[in-house]
């Protein structure tokens, strides 16, 4: 069902991500993990094979740990909806160094592509922007995805929130690390924390 | 058997000393959803230059929050009730997968005297989800054990990165009272 005007997530996943210097980057339960395993392994990569809702939540906590880095969460539309509430959570804290982007295929593409609210009815640009997260907007073509990837390096006027339209084809699995342990202490190891 | 007003007028000793060792423990992070019995030391929280209080929509938030936390290399605690352990159970499953260590304070609801049966279930089960979920549990029901049970608390989850939840109990913060 692919249609002509919308993008490539593996496409927009690399543009974000192509010269992302010292960012942090969470990804989402689903599909979103698999994209980012896609543009390239990575230290700081910080990806999600389930607490699926907590995406938003894990980057806040990283970005008030880490104010001087771009913290990027990178999740799908369902895993959004699942944690709607941490929305209204970053837009009272408001970590200038959050940015939260939105793959929106408008599915459950994991579990058989069971159409998401998003089809038909809620709108996240309109729900981050009633939370207090000012910088809500959507993203349509590639151009402006460039753009806003050089924009995630402002750790100033955040936060941000993107949502971005893309095909909902399956992509190919690109599967990521899943151990949490190797995950986390190479994860904090990249920011010169040792284990314990 | 006690009773609380909501906001409790005199100061209690107990929550000054969670907070000594919080602080004592470079927490940085403290989300919380709120309770009448967490309101003392959430003030201080949301008072000290050094820790962050967080208010959140439901708490699993805030396990997911402290996960994101220790990934950035700061301390946290969740503070919450009973009532908000039965959100959490999914989310806690980041406590075994990142074996960070997390720290939940909860005050009790559904006992020692309870006015409201709809406090009742989720405060019954309290301990239980914590086990089954791996998370360990301490308990404090007088006002002079809660240091020692905290200093025990905060040393194993931090120190052995072992998730630790305390159950402050209804006795110790005083049975709500809804009818006088």
């Amino acid at each position: 069902m692919s249609k002509a005007n919308l993008l490539d997530r593996r496409a927009v996943v690399k543009s974000l991500l192509a010269d992302r210097k010292d960012a942090l980057v969470v990804g989402g339960l689903g599909a979103t993990t698999y994209d980012l395993a896609a543009a390239g392994d990575h230290a700081r990569n910080f990806s999600l094979w389930g607490a699926m809702g907590g995406a938003v939540m894990i980057g806040l906590g990283l970005a008030l740990a880490q104010p001087k880095l771009p913290v990027v969460v990178i999740t799908g539309d369902g895993e959004m909806l699942m944690g709607m509430g941490s929305l209204a959570t970053v837009g009272l804290q408001k970590p200038a160094n959050l940015t939260i982007v939105v793959l929106d295929n408008e599915c459950y593409g994991e579990t058989g592509g069971q159409v998401s609210h998003t089809q038909a009815a809620a709108d996240l640009v309109g729900v981050a922007k009633a939370c207090g997260i000012e910088d809500s907007r959507t993203l349509q073509t590639m151009g402006e995805i460039e753009a806003y990837a050089k924009g995630l390096q402002d750790i100033t006027a955040g936060p941000r929130f993107a949502n971005v339209k893309i095909d909902s084809t399956e992509a190919e699995r690109v599967l990521s690390n899943r151990d949490g342990m190797f995950i986390i202490t190479r994860f904090r190891g990249a920011l010169g924390f040792p284990p314990i | 058997m006690h009773a609380r007003a909501d906001a409790p007028a005199e100061q209690a000793d107990w929550p000054e000393d969670i907070f000594a060792i919080l602080r004592r423990f470079d927490v940085r992070q403290v989300p919380y959803v709120p309770d009448a019995g967490h309101s003392q030391l959430i003030k201080r929280v949301l008072a000290s230059s050094n820790m962050r209080g967080i208010p959140l929509t439901t708490e699993e938030e805030g396990v997911a929050l402290l996960a994101g936390a220790w990934a950035g290399g700061q301390r946290g605690v969740l503070l919450m009730q009973s009532s908000g352990v039965g959100n959490c159970i999914n989310m806690l499953s980041l406590t075994q997968i990142f074996r960070f260590p997390f720290l939940t304070l909860v005050t009790m609801r559904g006992e020692w005297g309870e006015f409201n049966p709809w406090q009742v279930p989720m405060g019954s089960s309290t301990q239980g989800v914590f086990e089954l979920s791996g998370v360990r549990v301490l308990r404090a029901t007088h006002p002079g054990e809660v240091r020692e049970v905290m200093e025990a608390a905060a040393s194993q989850a931090y120190n052995a990165c072992t998730a630790t939840a305390v159950l402050l109990s209804q006795r110790l913060i005083g049975t709500k009272v809804f009818v006088k």
